[in-house]
């Protein structure tokens, strides 16, 4: 049997170890994208155009256990013809370091327009999905995440 | 690192205009440039930032990743099929890496 011998260390020592820590974690404290820039990446996406989220089922946890990997899927009722489909669909994350997650291209010849994928959710935010439409409209649906364990790898 | 493998699930056959789903994974770490590794260091960004999938060469759908996007990146999508051919699959990891992966369907 293995027996382990725990080391002593000195008040001092022990002062050290816990400064060490908070000045690590105060240098991994990263910059998160807020609400407001990603706003600014919608606004920048659309063109300012308001979206109508009546079209775009959105398929999310409401609490995700584990922020490493959140399934995220969207299914969007079009009838994906060369005249009306769905171009691309944008993820954002607004509690990330950057708010993109990823962006679908589409075309036509899919037949139907839905995907889904895992992403990383650092802490509690909000989700968008905006989707832009071939005859350049958009869009929109977002929902509330709350992660239990951050998945930033910080 | 370890072994990069590209895996994808397409029906073998399918019926003329059926509509089928597309599965696709690739075993890759996507590390996204902000954690650190045993020793405290800052692990450098390495993700796959691209992924395309065509249909007998005609592209049909593409992602573009960011590093917000978990280890071992998977999709599903559908696509619509109308003749018998070959999907091709492209991961592109940065600094350019290509992973390839190619499934046969018989449509009829």
């Amino acid at each position: 049997m293995q027996t382990h011998v725990l080391k002593p260390i000195s008040r001092r020592q022990a002062l050290a170890y816990i400064g060490a820590a908070g000045a690590s974690m105060a240098l991994s404290n990263v910059a998160f994208a807020g609400p407001e820039e990603v706003a600014a990446r919608i606004n920048d996406i659309t063109g300012g155009a308001a979206g109508d989220d009546t079209l775009i089922m959105l398929d999310l946890p409401e609490i995700a256990e584990n922020g490493n990997a959140v399934k995220v899927a969207f299914d969007i009722d079009s009838p994906m013809t060369a005249e009306n489909h769905v171009k691309a669909v944008h993820i954002l994350a607004d509690g990330n370091p950057e708010p993109d997650v990823a962006t679908f291209n589409f075309s036509p010849a899919m037949g139907a327009c839905y995907a889904s994928t895992r992403m990383r959710l650092s802490k509690t935010q909000n989700v968008h999905v905006i989707a832009a439409f071939s005859d350049g409209s958009f869009g929109s649906a977002s929902a509330t995440v709350k992660v239990t364990i951050g998945g930033c790898g910080g | 690192m370890a072994k990069v493998k590209p895996r994808v699930k397409v029906p073998k056959t399918a019926e003329v205009d059926e509509v089928i789903e597309i599965k696709t994974l690739i075993s890759h770490p996507m590390h996204s440039g902000r954690a650190v590794d045993g020793d405290g260091n800052l692990v450098p960004r390495q993700i796959i930032h691209s992924f395309r999938a065509s249909f007998n060469g005609t592209e049909v759908m593409s992602v573009d990743l960011k590093p917000s996007v978990s280890a071992n990146p998977f999709f599903t999508f559908p696509y619509k099929v109308t003749e018998s051919g070959t999907f091709d699959f492209v991961w592109v990891e940065d600094g350019g890496k290509e992973y390839t992966k190619s499934k046969k369907i018989t449509v009829g």
